[in-house]
């Protein structure tokens, strides 16, 4: 027999903070003493996020989420809530707003909304009965037979959307200009080919939703006039690729791809062509150049793609995060999309969240939502109980927020404001274990690896840059390496052809902005505060602490550590390696790391 | 299927959503497991294959597995929903061969939640519908 109610208690072991293990305790004893243990099942659960609220209750099936929940209100829940069926006022996380028993209910503390997501997760991707169902291809009906090109035009422009690529050009704008150039043949593209490292939103709504991304192309070829559309992917991503054929086939098959889409006098189809992994072909001229089968290299823009794109044809160019928003658009229309999001920027943004975070995940939020609510209420916070350093968005174009901006509300704007840009939606948590230049470091080698070599600015500047980095990140810079550095980025933001040249050197500034006492600290003291940069570092045995247990010779993996048992050891500074295992094995506090 | 006229896609589009609806209040229950390239790569076939073998043993037949896209907790890869008549539909994370056997064992043939692996849906469903 179920239970009448589940009482959840976040009492993750990995969560220092929270006191969930008391408080599980203190309600099992509750329970038995008003004699209701058969009335509710109490479960501890994994990890809910909102950990500085914790410990946190959740009681299902009502969905109440209790916040700040200590051992002394046990008495009180089981009393109140699980007895006579009434909620704790005082301990709700949001007071004012009672849960009430439908499942959208939990809208009330969850900072998350799901739109381009919204079927990740809930729908098998493989049918494509499941996304029907779900209001699928409902969008692409009303565009055929009920609305004009120009109205889908003015409600996308109504509704706000912007490009979520990471440039964040109004996709209405966009779509007008196409749909205004006369031609013969025009076409429509996905841009698949996600390449900022640590960001996979487009590959997990290809495989967790492919039809809402044929759906929208669709809707795009009505509005414009095109026939054709091609969805360009990394061949990297084998499982997005296997799911976007199958749902083109199981569209294919029902009509609602292929001549004459649900008897209309619109035909539409849709092909994949796959990229082979350059970064470069996510710019949209390179894109359609690798398409074309040439080599992929960007061209000067304009005239742009939208009047003048793949075979010198009108093409629409979107990303698939954009293009998975536009059916919900259609159906909910403009004035529910704009309700969401901040004046500049609406709806929602999927972001990675990745590096330095405990729950690390793909995450959709309205736009205006803070860094601080991403981090620590969505995101858990930092493992360990380290402290925050920074976030970077936007990937090798893009820059660090720092902990001055946790209480930003994100949008295109406010972002570029502080040196960073929405990008595609990579977002890669650092603490202050990792060195600002070791990072620039690492995204300057990736741009420099990618850059196409087409012109100099790029081919040559970041080579230059990356250089310097190199130097400074070994205690060999110099004061005017920065002035350097910072000549050099004007030229390639200038000078350069396209956007990866240009935005190269975003990551460099954007350091030396937020974290100069960094590159000051490299450059005159020789110093690397989060010992990253091996040249600058040194891990040494504290002979009066050393007990002689042998535990760092054991695990030394160039045998470097030497010393006699119960003696105290030495590491031989010309053969270690830096690898720190030594100083994580030893129990006794006697490696010093600096 | 042949082609589709706009009126069977509209015939279509309502009795999956009575099917799906139906599915809700039904007997059985159904395991959603997570099956994108991340919950694939964490283990989600070992679970997948588990809660076969765990189902088979106990003779359950009613029961339906499924696959589904990320749910986004990555952290807790495989993550699986479980919808058991009148109880509360859960995630699971962390679902490895062996919580897969306890999911059969507790929640559905005891109707008892599986301490330490719940984890909560990331947000509520736009599609009202």
């Amino acid at each position: 027999m179920a239970f009448k109610n589940y009482i959840l208690v976040c009492a993750g072991t990995a969560c220092e903070s929270s006191k969930g293990i008391a408080l599980y305790e203190a309600l099992e004893k509750e329970l038995k003493a008003q004699g209701v243990e058969g009335e509710a099942q109490l479960v501890k659960t994994g990890c809910f996020g909102f950990c500085e609220q914790g410990p946190i209750v959740k009681i299902l099936p009502d969905e109440s989420f209790y916040v700040k929940v200590g051992p002394e209100h046990a008495q009180q829940i089981v009393a109140e809530h699980i007895i006579k069926g009434r909620q704790v006022k005082e301990l709700l996380y949001d007071k004012e707003q009672a849960a009430g028993t439908s499942s959208d209910s939990i809208d009330f503390y969850q900072k998350q909304q799901r739109i381009v997501l919204r079927n990740c997760g809930v729908i098998n991707p493989e049918f494509i009965d499941e996304y029907i169902a779900r209001e699928g291809y409902a969008a692409l009906e009303k565009v055929i037979f009920e609305m004009t090109g120009d109205e889908v035009i003015e409600e996308l422009k109504a509704a706000g959307l912007r490009g979520r690529g990471g440039a964040g050009f109004p996709t209405g704008i966009k779509w007008s200009f196409t749909k205004n150039t006369e031609s013969d043949q025009k076409y429509i593209v996905c841009n698949a080919d996600e390449g900022d490292p640590g960001a996979y939103m487009d590959r997990s709504t290809c495989e967790g939703d492919p039809h809402s991304v044929l759906e929208a192309m669709a809707i795009a070829g009505r509005t414009v006039g095109a026939n054709q559309g091609f969805i360009y992917i990394r061949a990297e991503y084998p499982l997005a690729i296997e799911r976007l054929e199958n749902a083109i086939a199981q569209a294919r098959e029902y009509g609602l791809l292929g001549d004459n889409i649900l008897g209309s006098d619109f035909s539409f189809d849709i092909e994949l062509r796959l990229g082979a992994g350059a970064f470069v072909c996510g710019e949209e001229t390179a894109l359609l150049a690798s398409i074309e089968g040439k080599r992929g290299m960007p061209i000067p823009r304009p005239p742009f793609p939208a009047v003048k794109g793949l075979w010198g044809q009108p093409s629409v160019i979107n990303n698939v995060e954009t293009w998975a928003n536009i059916p919900m658009i259609i159906l909910k229309g403009a004035a529910w999309f704009s309700s969401i999001g901040t004046e500049s920027t609406k709806g929602t943004k999927v972001f990675a969240l990745t590096g330095k975070i405990k729950n690390s995940g793909l995450i959709e939020v309205p736009m205006g939502t803070t860094l601080r609510e991403i981090i620590y209420d969505i995101g858990g916070g930092i493992p360990s109980g380290k402290k925050f350093k920074a976030a970077q968005t936007g990937g090798p174009s893009g820059g660090v927020l720092t902990e001055e901006v946790l209480d930003t509300p994100i949008d295109y704007e406010s972002l570029q404001a502080v040196g960073s840009m929405m990008g595609s939606g990579g977002m890669i948590v650092m603490d202050e274990d990792d060195c600002m230049i070791d990072v620039t470091k690492f995204y300057l080698e990736f741009s420099v690896d990618e850059s196409c070599g087409k012109c100099s600015p790029c081919r040559i500047g970041g080579r230059t840059c990356y250089n310097i980095l190199d130097k400074i990140s070994k205690g060999q810079g110099k004061m005017e390496d920065l002035d350097t550095l910072k000549d050099l980025a004007q030229a390639m933001r200038k000078a350069s052809l396209c956007g990866l040249g240009q935005t190269t050197p975003n990551p460099i500034m954007s350091t030396i902005n937020y974290f100069n006492e960094e590159y000051l600290e490299h450059i005159n003291e020789g110093k690397c505060r989060a010992g990253k940069c091996k040249d600058l570092m040194a891990y040494t045995i504290v002979e009066d602490k050393c007990i002689g247990c042998t535990a760092c010779a054991r695990v030394c993996p160039v045998n470097c550590i030497s010393g006699e048992v119960k003696a105290a050891h030495v590491i031989d500074q010309d053969q270690c390696i830096k690898c720190g295992q030594c100083f994580d094995k030893c129990k006794f506090d006697a490696i010093l790391k600096g | 299927m042949a082609k589709m006229t706009l009126e069977e896609l509209r015939n279509l589009r309502n009795s999956k959503k009575k099917e799906m609806t139906q599915r809700d209040g039904e007997k059985s229950a159904q395991i959603v497991i997570g099956m994108g390239t991340c919950g694939i790569a964490a283990g989600a076939k070992d679970a997948f294959d588990a809660f076969l073998d765990e189902l088979n043993s106990h003779e359950i037949k009613d029961t339906r597995i499924t696959q589904t896209g990320c749910m986004g907790l990555c952290f807790s890869e495989p993550t699986v929903e479980v919808a058991v008549p009148d109880m509360p539909r859960v995630i699971y994370g962390n679902v490895d061969a062996e919580v897969a056997r306890r999911i059969v064992r507790e929640h559905i043939i005891e109707k008892k939640l599986v301490s330490d692996h719940i984890f909560d849906k990331p947000a509520a469903d736009i599609i009202t519908d």
